[in-house]
């Protein structure tokens, strides 16, 4: 599916303050309908906090927000589920809390999506750590959002979990869902993400695909120019004094 | 909130150990209370030596008391464990077989006897302890200060009681006994008489110290008299009249059931709250229910449901297991189910406010430990067992925590006789209130860190 050009989400000069650290200094931003975003940045620069205000967890202290009325589905970085219920039992429970019209056929919807049908009726905890994530975002998905919200869903699995779960994520975005998702994988950014957004320390650093970012290293580091994504990212990032 | 009830009441179904501890807990509970309020106390077990000579009497004025019946009347006090030496005795208190040996040696009864002599020596027992640990060495101090008061005052009442016959004697006159013969007293009342009818025949010189003897005599009845019940008072001066500025007090097994109902309550509800609530930030899903799917409030208060319910349960369970020692008025059970649901509303509030406090459920566990188990021994304590400054403190922190106010509303609720159950039920719904209130102020932070 194309991406749209009406805006699915909004936010602008988004500020959070966590005592004096101020973690967000005006950002702005905005995401379409079915594209995908990578956030990127070193630690602390603010991608979690900008997930967690856009999917309603966290209150900003300032700026303004513009959200679909579908909802926007969050996917936390460490899977949120049950580990003493099923898969099936978490999901029904998700659904009925999210007021779906037929819980049930929710659950198959999701079981089928994720592929895990199978091991409807084994405990989460049993599962593997992917398994568990794709749980995890399948009932992200329970709502039918607009906008699906991933913060880094790809950690501690491994290369084969990976591909599996980006697959499935791309997916979505073929179907129309807008998927933002933060990460500290450059390379997975690079392919996963149609558009990055760079914060460091709250602050955003870039705004823009792939290429143009390395246009801008070409710019800024061009000593950097030729090297792999990850070290024209890191070069960039010092360039611009983080 | 139902599907999140039914979800807690999943979760507790898989974590097996904690179903049967929930299960385990008021059974072993109502087992113990049971034993304990439905068996008669033990007697301490003491080893006894009686080393005085068959026939020795005790000597009370011209009368002599047996002193045969003494092992009779401290076995009735005692489980008498009857040795035949010194050595045996001290042997059965090391080893622990008995709590202390009472050895009654032979020159008791001399001793006694020569308090009424001129050179009166000091009766004494012998008591062998084994005073491990201050505890013990209080206990067997209480048990053998007790035997010992009631053998005194029973010594005491037949002196007293011997004392008095005299006084009778020298009063109204009569007959006793001397190495055999039989000996005539006149008495005062006699002798008065005797000098009235003398006293026309007395010549006009002598009547006025005739009249001083005869005033003197009249004197010496009349305050004799007096004394005879003095002297029976003198065996036990203060007698105890006791009257209560409390409510009716609760039989003790009522009050033993109340006991185990509210620490059982208590522990069950408080820990699966605060555990519950704890589990949330534990499994993530915290973040995931309060962005959007349920109130923070909400959440709250479908812990304190899901405390209430289980803690209801486990409660009449307990009663349940206890009325087969006991004997329970459930013609009361519409009291019970308040102040079960009251009591645990306001334990579930507090545990919702300490599973939100500390976030974790190990450390949630341990808290509620730390707090619930030296909260719940405070409210036991009497007024008058501490200094008054302490045990203000006492009710100071005691009526902050919902245990006592709970024990209250279980106990007006078991007794029938009892106080009313108002006040304690109004003092637990503030409870709920102030709790459900910490908690949510706590949930802010639990979000955000």
């Amino acid at each position: 599916m194309e991406v749209g050009t009406e805006a699915a989400l909004e936010a602008r000069r988004l500020v959070k303050r966590y005592g004096a650290r101020e973690a967000l200094r005006g950002i702005d931003f905005s995401a379409r309908p079915g594209e995908r975003i990578a956030i990127i940045g070193p630690n602390g620069a603010g991608k979690t906090t900008l997930l967690s205000i856009l999917s309603g967890t966290v209150r900003p202290d300032g700026g303004e927000l513009n959200l679909p009325e579908a909802g926007l589905g969050w996917v936390p970085q460490q899977a949120a589920l049950y580990r003493r219920l099923t898969v099936e039992e978490n999901l029904l429970l998700f659904a009925r809390l999210e007021q779906r019209e037929e819980p049930r056929a929710a659950v198959e919807e999701m079981l089928e999506l994720t592929g895990l049908t199978e091991r409807r009726h084994e405990l989460v905890a049993r599962l593997s750590g992917g398994n568990q994530q794709r749980i995890n975002i399948a009932i992200g998905l329970l709502a039918r959002p607009l906008a699906l919200l991933l913060d880094e869903p790809s950690v501690g699995l491994d290369p084969r979990q990976r591909a599996r779960l980006w697959g499935f994520i791309s997916g979505l975005g073929e179907n129309g869902t807008t998927v933002i998702f933060s990460t500290h994988d450059i390379q997975e950014a690079e392919r996963y993400g149609q558009r990055l957004l760079v914060l460091a320390d709250g602050e955003s650093l870039f705004d823009g695909s792939a290429e143009e970012l390395r246009d801008a290293v070409r710019g800024e580091a061009p000593e950097a120019a030729g090297s792999d994504f990850e070290t024209a990212f890191v070069a960039f990032l010092q360039h611009r004094g983080h | 909130m139902r599907w999140l009830l039914l979800k807690d009441l999943q979760i507790l179904r898989r974590s097996p150990l904690q179903a049967l501890l929930l299960l385990a807990y008021p059974i072993l509970i109502a087992l113990l209370i049971g034993f304990a309020i439905s068996r008669e106390p033990g007697k301490p077990r003491v080893a006894f030596l009686n080393e005085i000579p068959a026939g020795a009497r005790i000597a009370a004025g011209n009368g002599k008391l047996p002193a045969v019946g003494v092992d009779e009347r401290i076995c009735k006090q005692v489980e008498c464990v009857h040795v035949g030496s010194r050595a045996e005795a001290a042997e059965k208190v090391r080893s622990g077989e008995v709590l202390a040996a009472l050895i009654l040696p032979a020159d008791l009864i001399d001793r006694l006897n020569s308090l009424s002599t001129l050179h009166p020596e000091t009766p004494r027992v012998e008591v062998l302890v084994n005073e491990e640990n201050p505890l013990k060495a209080q206990v067997v101090d209480d048990r053998i200060n007790a035997l010992l008061g009631q053998a005194n005052l029973f010594i005491a009442h037949q002196i007293a009681a011997e004392g008095g016959h005299d006084l009778e004697l020298v009063i109204d006159g009569g007959n006793f006994e001397v190495l055999g013969r039989r000996v005539e007293i006149l008495g005062l009342r006699g002798s008065s008489r005797i000098l009235q009818q003398l006293r026309p025949s007395v010549p006009a010189a002598l009547r006025e110290p005739f009249d001083q003897v005869l005033r003197f005599m009249a004197l010496s009845r009349d305050n004799l008299d007096v004394a005879a019940p003095l002297i029976d008072r003198l065996a036990q001066p203060i007698a105890v009249r006791t009257h209560s500025t409390s409510s009716p007090v609760p039989p003790l097994d009522v009050f033993a059931v109340a006991v185990a109902a509210t620490l059982t309550l208590t522990f069950v509800t408080l820990l699966l709250v605060a555990g519950s609530l704890a589990l949330e930030r534990e499994e993530n899903t915290f973040a995931r229910l309060t962005g959007g799917l349920v109130s923070r409030s909400g959440l709250l208060a479908e812990k304190i449901g899901l405390g209430v319910a289980v803690g209801l349960v486990v409660t009449l369970l307990m009663l349940a297991g206890v009325q087969l020692f006991v004997g329970l008025d459930w013609s009361r059970f519409g009291l019970w189910l308040a102040a079960i649901v009251a009591g645990a509303a306001a334990i579930a509030a507090a545990g919702a406010a300490l599973g939100a406090a500390a976030r974790d459920v190990r450390a949630v566990s341990l808290l509620a430990f730390m707090i619930a188990l030296p909260v719940a021994l405070l409210s036991l304590v009497p007024s008058g067992a501490v200094g008054a400054t302490l045990y203000d403190a006492i009710r100071v922190l005691t009526a902050v925590f919902p245990f006592k106010p709970a024990l209250q509303a279980m106990t007006s609720a078991l007794d029938s006789g009892g106080a009313g159950i108002g006040s304690p039920l109004i003092h637990l719904a503030l409870l709920v209130i102030a709790y459900g209130a910490l908690a949510r102020i706590a949930l802010r932070r639990f979000a955000t860190v």
